[in-house]
């Protein structure tokens, strides 16, 4: 029995990787990714523009305008001279945001009252906006401090923050663990849906259905190679993340790839169910894209699962890639052991069960 | 020789095409249920405006100035405050994702902000691997912070030091919410994956079941055998198209301020250009199962990331910003945007037509160039 199966095994391997062109298509792709996306998935403000419309040029104004500039979040420095300016500045997207002085700024500030400044922002780009928005928060904010610096006591109170898990709020440590979870997804599903499918067009599934192997073992020779495959896509971005990109492992190796094997079973039964189910390879693709598009967006990687609704939130719990981002991160960055990482295991377990077993029931009955 | 198009021959051709993909149920699945299926699950699975943070709260001093400053944080909508006896607890609950970030009021807190010479030092640890939540804890927790230093201040009759006011105003979209900029990026997204999708198998799969021979030996030409890929698929993307942003604006109340003509137009110039993508990959790969996966690989991956439609651009290295002038997402997502929120901004809207008509010719013009009228 485990030589038929190897057997189905090198099968499939083989036609995986037969030529150039295949071959390319399942390792470039990887390589891309991994030097492409940790540098642009970032939801900081670096490098943006600021423009000023300033109406009092004072000392004070000019100061802080100053101070504005050696900011890190702006690079730029636009200075509008009217209300037009200000309006082309925002609807071109020339700037992130105005500041706009008004005209006694500096006077009302040596007089001791409290002027007030207008910052407008780009609504298109409101979470950027926010962000930029607490930076001048704080820009201003160390102003004021250092100006009343010799007039004032000691501050009552101080903040002292700390992060926990990436201490620079460092996005590549947020997204290449993220990333081993989703580019194993889109792979192994992907081999496990159209697999079967590309059998039937080419009638070769009928073949093997009259062969001495049971649905089983066939779930089992489709299964095998999609996780080989997988496995060596997510150790390449794991050899990078920790190599190339310096994030350190804090986990355990044997507990990630443990997980991962949960991980791709649960993904073969959602492949080998859509295998089940469609009679061309189109249409395997695109119920494996209908399947992946969703499951990438809703993993907490776009954005995180605590923002959505909550009936979208139980929704999402048959999403194995949630559970695995939260896997993966966990031994990545937090150390987490096998019991803290349970909750996320086992819906894993029950997810790969449900849909082994649906796909297995789905093959009998074409069978019968 | 004959004429590059004949109308009779395109509209034959066309005909066999229209019938190929209405007698296939999953084209109409993939042009109308998909994305409106998609721009659901996109509009309330990304959301980037924290309703409310879980932060854990540790009061080690239970003094009256302890609990007036707990007052503060219970007080912000924006934090969902759960107490718990020990730090330990915290540390735990952080680890295992239960609070995205704790305050710990130290033992001595009360003792040291009645010394004026002494400062009272709070801590706040955030969950680092989740940054943008990160960051809006540390944001929340000293907007409270704040709040609560100058509520004692004026109730002790202290004078608050004069500052500095900050007033935000944003433009276009005054509550900063994140979906009303992330729906028109998301439907661009869906459209460069409707796009890719519904062209990348049709030529792969011609020559897998051998019938692109048979058509290589009609006199159709080139242009007509392009053409025929394209309309029928643009006809159905442009309705696609269209539903999405009736989707967006009658059911999930995103305003749209731009006309329907401009969103015709540029949609048009930007569904050649998606519609070209897949029918190149399709063109060269001549193997539906490499297409297919090609297409997930260039269409949908570099549209979420590197479009601006979530992540923004300025802030990416130099060489990853010149890479992303070559994604057609990036200007249909500026478009839509802009459209959107800000209604017709020409300069935008004329600058993003432009990348996109180059960017379409220049995939349709690469598959004319690749689809070889003689077979090997």
């Amino acid at each position: 029995m485990f030589s038929r199966i190897l057997t189905l095994i090198i099968k499939e391997l083989q036609t995986l990787l037969r030529d150039r062109q295949s071959r390319t298509i399942l390792i470039v792709p990887v390589f891309l990714q991994l030097a492409l996306f940790p540098f642009a998935a970032t939801l900081e403000v670096k490098n943006n523009t600021l423009a000023v419309y300033n109406e009092d040029n004072g000392r004070e104004s000019t100061e802080l305008m100053q101070r504005f500039s050696q900011a890190q979040a702006f690079t730029e420095l636009l200075t509008l001279h009217s209300e037009a300016e200000v309006r082309r500045a925002i609807d071109n997207q020339q700037a992130l945001i105005v500041l706009r002085f008004p005209p006694d700024f500096s006077r009302d500030i040596v007089a001791g009252r409290t002027p007030k400044i207008q910052a407008i922002l780009d609504g298109r780009r409101s979470n950027s906006g926010q962000i930029a928005f607490s930076y001048v928060q704080q820009i201003i904010n160390a102003y004021t401090v250092e100006r009343l610096g010799s007039l004032q006591k000691t501050a009552p109170s101080t903040l002292v923050v700390r992060y926990w898990f990436n201490p620079n709020l460092d996005y590549t440590w947020h997204i290449l663990p993220s990333l081993i979870a989703i580019i194993t997804t889109i792979s192994a599903l992907i081999i496990t849906a159209l697999s079967v499918a590309r059998e039937r067009e080419q009638g070769t599934f009928d073949q093997l259905l009259v062969s001495p192997l049971t649905p089983g073992m066939i779930m089992v020779g489709k299964t095998i190679p999609a996780m080989l495959v997988a496995m060596v896509q997510g150790t390449i971005i794991l050899l990078g993340a920790v190599f190339v990109y310096r994030i350190p492992f804090e986990g355990s190796l044997l507990l990630l790839y443990g997980s991962m094997i949960f991980y791709i079973l649960a993904l073969a039964g959602f492949g080998l169910l859509i295998s089940s189910i469609c009679a061309t390879q189109q249409q395997a693709f695109l119920a494996a894209f209908s399947f992946v598009m969703p499951a990438i967006l809703l993993s907490g990687y776009a954005s995180p699962i605590d923002n959505m609704p909550v009936w979208l939130q139980y929704l999402d719990w048959v999403n194995p890639l949630r559970h695995f981002v939260v896997i993966v991160k966990g031994i990545f960055l937090k150390d987490s052991g096998l019991v803290a990482l349970l909750p996320n295991l086992l819906p894993l377990l029950v997810i790969a069960i449900a849909t082994l077993g649906a796909a297995d029931w789905m093959f009998r009955r074409h069978l019968g | 020789m004959n004429a590059p198009v004949s109308i009779r021959r395109l509209r034959a051709l066309c005909r066999k095409e229209t019938w190929q993909i209405l007698r296939d149920p999953s084209s109409n699945l993939i042009a109308f249920v998909l994305p409106v299926v998609m721009l659901f699950i996109f509009g309330y699975g990304i959301n980037l405006d924290s309703t409310a943070v879980n932060l854990g709260l540790v009061l080690e001093d239970k003094s009256p100035e302890a609990r007036h400053f707990a007052d503060s944080l219970y007080g912000s909508p924006y934090l969902n405050v759960v107490t718990s006896q020990t730090r330990a607890e915290m540390e735990q609950a952080l680890t295992a994702g239960r609070v995205r970030g704790f305050v710990v009021v130290p033992l001595d807190f009360a003792e040291k902000l009645k010394r004026p010479s002494d400062t009272a030092p709070l801590l706040v640890v955030a969950d680092g691997s989740e940054p943008n939540t990160a960051s809006f804890v540390q944001n929340y927790v000293s907007g409270a912070w704040s709040g609560w230093l100058q509520q004692r201040a004026s109730e002790r009759g202290e004078t608050p030091p004069p500052g500095i006011s900050l007033e935000p105003r944003f433009w276009f979209n005054p509550g900063a919410e994140s979906r009303n900029y992330l729906i028109p990026g998301s439907i661009t997204i869906i459209m460069t994956v409707i796009g890719a999708l519904l062209t990348s198998l049709v030529v792969a799969r011609e020559w897998e079941r051998g019938t692109m021979e048979a058509l290589l030996a009609s006199p159709v030409t080139r242009t007509e055998l392009l053409l025929s890929k394209l309309l029928p698929y643009y006809a159905l993307g442009i309705v696609s198209l269209f539903l999405c942003v009736g989707v967006a604006v009658f059911i999930m109340q995103v305003p749209f301020r731009g006309s329907l003509l401009a969103l015709w137009g540029i949609g048009s110039i930007f569904l050649a250009s998606s519609l070209g993508l897949g029918l190149l990959l399709s063109t060269v790969l001549r193997n539906q199962f490499d297409a297919a996966q090609a297409a997930l690989n260039a269409a949908f991956l570099p549209a979420m990331m590197l479009s601006g439609f979530l992540f923004e651009i300025r802030s990416m290295p130099v060489f990853i910003q010149c890479i992303t002038y070559l994604i057609p997402a990036r200007y249909f997502v500026t478009a839509m945007q802009t459209l959107f929120q800000a209604g017709n901004v020409s300069p935008i809207l004329l600058d993003s037509g432009m990348f996109l008509v180059a960017a379409g010719s220049f995939f349709i013009g690469l598959t004319a160039l690749k689809t070889r009228r003689r077979l090997e």
